[in-house]
C-alpha cells in the first residue's frame, strides 16, 4: 500500500470531458480496465486505476493527464464524471482539511502530481521505489577539500550585507532575493554546493532563540565579487504554509528585507559531499527546482570563470530547472545569457497559463537520449536540489533512461552512489 | 542478399525476421511503396525534419515515441495487439468456436474483399491531402497533418502484411493494385467514392478527419471484433493511431469555430459578408462543409440492406461495434431493424431482418457519435455566447448509395422536389463560391507559434510540447 492511500488521499486521475474526443483510445489500451464511457464522457473509476500511466503518452488530445488530490472517501463517482461538462477545480486546502487531509498528507499537488503518479505506477509493478538510496555520501574524487563547521551554532561569526535585490520577476507573490554577505576578514572558505546557517534575531514563541536555517551557497569559491571574501544566497520569501495558509517566514523574510549595510549571525558552513568535480573533463547534470537553483547558479559560475580564463576542457554543463511560471523562475534573466555551447539548459513550467504543465522529469525523458549517453560516461554528475517531492521522480526518471538503452539500474545506480556522482538535496 | 535490417527499418512485433516468404513479398513490395510515397506523397515535404510520433512496439511506451525525422525515413511498421491463444468467436454461426489464426478457405474471398477495401482507404487520404501542406494555417497544423500521412502510411503496410501473409499470391497482387489505384483517378479510381472526393482546404481536410476518419473508427472497431485473429489484432491496433486523426478534425473544427465566434464578438455582427471581410470562415459556410461531408462519410457504411453485411457478420468477419459489450444473443436471426424509405413523397421507417440492416446498425453508432462531437463544437459557440449552433443533417441527405440514393432532401428531412433542390442547393452544400472564399483564405503560414487569422491556436502542443515548438525544421 501507498502511502497517499494510507493517508486517507488519493491523487484521482480524470479525464478533462472539454478537451477529450471521445476516441476510445485511452479504454483500449487501460491494463485493468478503469477507464469506461457512456455517450456523454470518458471517465476513470477511481477504485481500479493503479496509476500505471499506459493511457498517457497515447491520448491524442492531453485530457488524460488530470489529477486531483481526494480525500478517498470523497473521490469522484463515474456515475459523477459521468455528467461533467467540466473537470471541477482543485480542493482548497481548506476542503481538504474539513474532509480531514492534512495538507502535509496531500502534499503540494502542483510539485508532487507527477512524482506521485508514477510512484505509484512503480509500486503497482514492483516493490516500493526508494530513490533516496541512490544519493551518495562522498563527494566526486576531485571535488576540492571542503571546511565545515569552523562557526558551530554556538559560536556564530557576523557577516554584513553589501547586496540584496529580488531576482524573480517584481510583482509576482512569490519573491526569491539574491542576498550578498561579506565576511570582512573573517576566514569563512566555503565551495560549490555547501551550505551555511543563518540566526534570525529575537525569539520564538515560548522564549527560545530561534535556530539557524540553512540556505544553499549560490556563489563559487572565490566570491560573489572574485577576489573577494562573500557569499551569495537564493532565499524565497514564505508568505504561506504548506496549507496555502498566510504565514510569515521567520527567516526569509527576515532576509529579504534586510538592507545593505545590516549585520547578520552567521553559523557554517556545512556540506561535504554536494560538491563539484574539478576535474576539467567532468560532465555535470544539474536538476533543480526553486531555490534549489542556488548551488547550480554557484557551479555553473564557478565553470564560467574557468572556461573565461581557459582551464576548462569540455565537460558538458546540463541544467534542468522547474519553476511555476517563468516569471518565478530566479535568475532566470542571467541564464538566457550563457552561451548555448557553454550551458545545455532545459526550463520546465509547471503553471504558466494556457500551457501544459511540465515537470523536470518529463524534460528529462524528452532528453533521454543525451541523458542516456551521460550515464554511460564515469566523468558524469548528477545533482538534484529542490523540493522534496521532485526527488522521486527524478531520480526514476534517470532509472528509465538508463534501462531504455540496457543499461542495468542497479549497477549505474550504486555507482553512481559509490563513486560521489549522484547527489540529492532535497528539502 | 536482404537489403532490410528487419528490426531497425520495420519495427515489427510479426516475427519478420524470421518469415522468408514474407520478407521477399515485402522486399518486392517496399520500394514500390516508397515511389509511390514521392510520387503522390505530401508534396514538398521531403526535406523536412518532423516531430512524428512513432511507434516501435504495441505497448505503451513503444506506442508513441517521438522525435524529429524526415517522413521519408519514417519507421512504417506492422503491429498486431497482443493476442489471446485461447480467444474464441464471439457472435455469429461460429460463436463459441475458437478464433481462426489462418484464413478458412470458404472466407477467403470475402476477407480478402474486406481488407484490400479498408487498405484501399489508407493510401487514398494521404492522396487526397497531398497539396495540403503547401497552405497550412500553422506549424502546429503542419506537423499534424504529416503525422496523418505517415500514420495512413503505417495502416497500408498493416493491411498489405495480412494480404501477404495470409493470401498468397492473390495477395501479393492485391497489395500491388493498392499503389497502383489512385484517389480521384478517372481510368483507375479508389474503391469508395469519398476516398475520391478532393480536399481541397484545410477547412476540407478538418471535416475530413472529423467525420471520415470517424468513419475508420467504427470500420476498424468493427473488423477489430472478427473471428480472423489476425485481422481483430491489427486493427485494434490502428484504433489507437486512427484517434489522432480524429483530434486533428474534432480540435481543428472547434479552433476555426473559436476563431470565428472571437471576431464576431469583437465586431458585434452575425453578417456573414462582414465576418468573410475579416478573414474569418462564418458559419453557414461551416455548417455547409459540415452537412457534405456528413452525408458524404454515412455513404460509407454501405447500403442499409445488405446481404453481405448479413454474410460477414454471420461467418464472423466482421461484427458490430463494441460487439462485446452488447448484451443480445450476438447471432442476430429473426430479430428486426428499422431503416428509412420513402413512399408516397414521405420517409417512413420499415423493419428489415437486422442481420440485412448491419450497415444501418454501424452507421447510426457512427451518427450517434459523431452527433456527440457537432455538441462540444457547439459548446464553443455557446461559452462565446453565439446563439447560433451547428446540427447534423437528416440521415438521408444527400445520399447517393442504398435506398435513399437520389432522393432530394432538404437538411431537415422534409423531400423537396427537382425545382426546390436546385434553388436550394447552395444554401445547404457548399457552393463554388464558398470554395473559392475558403481557398482565397489559404496561405502558408509555417513561422513557429504563428497561426493564420481564420483559426485559434490549440489548447496545448503535442506530447505536452509548448505551441510554438519547432514541429517541422524545413531542411
Amino acid at each position: 500500500m501507498d502511502m497517499a492511500v494510507e493517508a486517507g488521499v488519493i491523487k484521482q486521475h480524470l479525464i478533462d470531458p472539454e478537451i477529450c474526443i471521445r476516441c476510445n483510445t485511452c479504454e483500449a489500451i487501460c491494463p485493468v480496465n478503469a477507464i469506461t464511457h457512456d455517450d456523454n464522457n470518458y471517465v476513470v473509476r477511481a477504485d481500479i486505476c493503479n496509476g500505471c500511466m499506459a493511457c498517457i503518452s497515447p491520448c491524442p488530445t492531453g485530457s488524460i493527464d488530470n489529477w486531483r488530490t481526494m480525500p478517498l472517501v470523497r473521490a469522484y463517482t463515474i456515475e459523477e464524471q459521468l455528467t461533467w461538462e467540466e473537470l471541477p477545480a482543485e480542493l482548497t486546502p481548506e476542503q481538504l482539511e474539513a474532509a480531514g487531509v492534512s495538507a502535509e498528507a496531500a502534499g503540494d499537488p502542483a510539485a508532487a502530481a507527477p512524482a506521485l503518479t508514477q510512484a505509484q505506477a512503480q509500486a503497482a509493478i514492483e516493490p516500493a521505489f526508494n530513490s533516496a538510496q541512490y544519493g551518495a555520501t562522498v563527494p566526486p574524487w576531485s571535488a576540492a577539500h571542503a571546511y565545515t563547521n569552523l562557526f558551530p551554532p554556538k559560536t556564530p561569526t557576523t557577516a554584513t550585507v553589501v547586496g540584496n535585490f529580488n531576482c524573480t520577476e517584481a510583482g509576482f507573490d512569490s519573491e526569491t532575493h539574491h542576498i550578498v554577505l561579506d565576511f570582512g576578514v573573517v576566514p569563512f572558505p566555503v565551495l560549490e554546493g555547501q551550505s551555511i546557517g543563518i540566526v534570525p534575531p529575537g525569539v520564538d514563541a515560548i522564549g527560545k532563540r530561534h535556530h539557524a536555517r540553512q540556505y544553499s551557497v549560490a556563489s563559487p569559491r572565490n566570491g560573489e565579487r572574485p577576489g573577494y571574501n562573500n557569499v551569495s544566497l537564493t532565499v524565497k520569501r514564505v508568505t504561506e504554509d504548506h496549507e496555502g495558509d498566510p504565514v510569515r517566514g521567520v527567516c526569509s523574510n527576515y532576509v529579504c528585507d534586510l538592507k545593505v549595510g545590516d549585520t547578520v549571525h552567521v553559523v557554517g558552513p556545512f556540506g561535504a559531499s554536494f560538491l563539484m568535480p574539478n576535474h576539467p573533463k567532468s560532465h555535470i547534470v544539474m536538476i533543480c527546482t526553486g531555490t534549489g537553483s542556488a548551488p547550480m547558479r554557484a557551479m555553473t559560475e564557478w565553470r564560467r570563470r574557468l572556461r573565461k580564463s581557459g582551464k576548462f576542457e569540455g565537460g558538458k554543463l546540463m541544467l534542468f530547472f522547474g519553476a511555476r511560471t517563468q516569471q518565478e523562475l530566479p535568475y532566470f534573466g542571467p541564464l538566457q545569457s550563457l552561451p548555448k555551447d557553454f550551458i545545455d539548459i532545459n526550463l520546465a513550467f509547471s503553471r504558466t497559463p494556457g500551457q501544459p504543465k511540465r515537470y523536470v522529469q518529463d524534460l528529462m525523458r524528452e532528453r533521454a537520449a543525451d541523458l542516456a549517453a551521460l550515464l554511460k560516461d564515469g566523468s558524469s554528475h548528477f545533482y538534484v536540489c529542490g523540493l522534496k517531492s521532485m526527488e522521486e521522480g527524478v531520480v526514476l526518471a534517470l532509472r528509465d533512461v538508463a534501462k531504455d538503452v540496457g543499461l542495468d539500474w542497479d549497477t549505474v545506480g550504486a555507482a553512481l552512489k559509490r563513486e560521489g556522482r549522484l547527489h540529492l538535496e532535497t528539502y | 542478399m536482404s537489403t532490410i535490417n528487419y528490426g531497425e527499418k520495420i519495427p515489427n512485433n510479426v516475427n519478420l525476421g524470421e518469415d522468408r516468404t514474407l520478407q521477399r513479398a515485402l522486399e518486392g513490395w517496399q520500394p514500390n511503396f516508397i515511389n509511390w510515397w514521392d510520387d503522390v506523397g505530401p508534396e514538398g515535404s521531403t526535406n523536412h525534419d518532423v516531430y512524428l510520433r512513432t511507434a516501435v512496439s504495441v505497448d505503451p511506451q513503444g506506442w508513441a515515441q517521438f522525435g524529429h525525422v524526415k517522413m521519408r525515413d519514417y519507421r512504417w511498421g506492422i503491429f498486431l495487439n497482443p493476442g489471446d491463444a485461447n480467444r474464441e468467436i464471439h457472435f455469429g454461426d461460429h460463436k463459441g468456436e475458437k478464433a481462426w489464426q489462418d484464413v478458412p478457405g470458404e472466407h477467403r474471398a470475402n476477407l480478402r474483399r474486406i481488407i484490400v477495401t479498408q487498405g484501399d482507404t489508407e493510401p487514398a487520404s494521404v492522396e487526397q491531402q497531398r497539396h495540403l501542406g503547401l497552405t497550412a494555417p500553422s506549424m502546429y497544423d503542419l506537423r499534424n497533418l504529416f503525422q496523418i500521412n505517415v500514420e495512413e502510411g503505417r495502416h497500408l503496410w498493416a493491411m498489405v502484411y495480412l494480404l501477404q501473409k495470409h493470401f498468397g499470391r492473390d495477395g501479393r497482387e492485391e497489395a500491388d493494385a493498392l499503389l497502383q489505384r489512385t484517389s480521384g483517378d478517372e481510368n483507375n479510381p479508389r474503391i469508395l467514392g469519398a476516398f475520391n472526393e478532393k480536399t481541397p482546404d484545410w477547412l476540407a481536410f478538418f471535416m475530413f478527419t472529423y467525420f471520415t476518419d470517424r468513419d475508420g473508427k467504427f470500420q476498424l472497431a468493427a473488423l477489430a471484433e472478427s473471428a480472423f485473429d489476425p485481422l481483430a489484432r491489427t486493427t485494434k491496433f490502428m484504433l489507437t493511431e486512427e484517434a489522432h486523426h480524429m483530434f486533428v478534425g474534432e480540435s481543428g473544427v472547434s479552433r476555426v469555430i473559436a476563431r470565428t465566434a472571437q471576431v464576431m464578438n469583437e465586431l458585434k455582427t452575425d453578417d456573414a459578408q462582414k465576418i468573410r471581410a475579416a478573414g474569418c470562415i462564418d458559419l453557414g459556410t461551416i455548417q455547409r462543409y459540415l452537412n457534405f461531408h456528413y452525408s458524404v462519410t454515412i455513404d460509407l457504411f454501405g447500403a442499409d440492406q445488405s446481404s453481405n453485411a448479413a454474410i460477414f457478420y454471420s461467418s464472423g468477419l466482421k461484427g458490430r461495434y463494441e460487439e462485446g459489450k452488447r448484451t443480445d444473443d450476438h447471432i442476430l436471426k429473426g430479430q428486426t431493424y428499422k431503416v428509412l424509405e420513402v413512399k408516397e413523397g414521405q420517409l417512413v421507417e420499415k423493419d428489415v431482418p437486422m442481420l440485412n440492416a448491419l450497415n444501418e446498425v454501424l452507421r447510426d453508432d457512427f451518427i450517434k457519435d459523431s452527433v456527440a462531437g457537432v455538441g462540444r463544437w457547439n459548446k464553443v459557440l455557446e461559452k462565446a455566447g453565439i446563439p447560433t449552433r451547428l446540427v447534423v443533417p437528416h440521415k438521408a441527405f444527400n445520399r447517393q448509395i442504398g435506398a435513399l440514393a437520389g432522393i432530394k432532401m432538404s437538411p431537415e428531412g422534409r423531400v423537396v422536389n427537382e425545382i426546390e433542390w436546385a434553388a436550394k442547393r447552395d444554401e445547404w452544400l457548399p457552393s463554388s463560391e464558398d470554395f473559392a472564399f475558403v481557398a482565397s483564405l489559404m496561405g502558408r503560414v509555417v513561422e513557429p507559434g504563428k497561426f493564420a487569422g481564420w483559426i485559434s491556436p490549440p489548447v496545448m502542443g503535442i506530447n505536452r510540447q509548448p505551441v510554438d515548438f519547432e514541429y517541422v525544421r524545413f531542411g
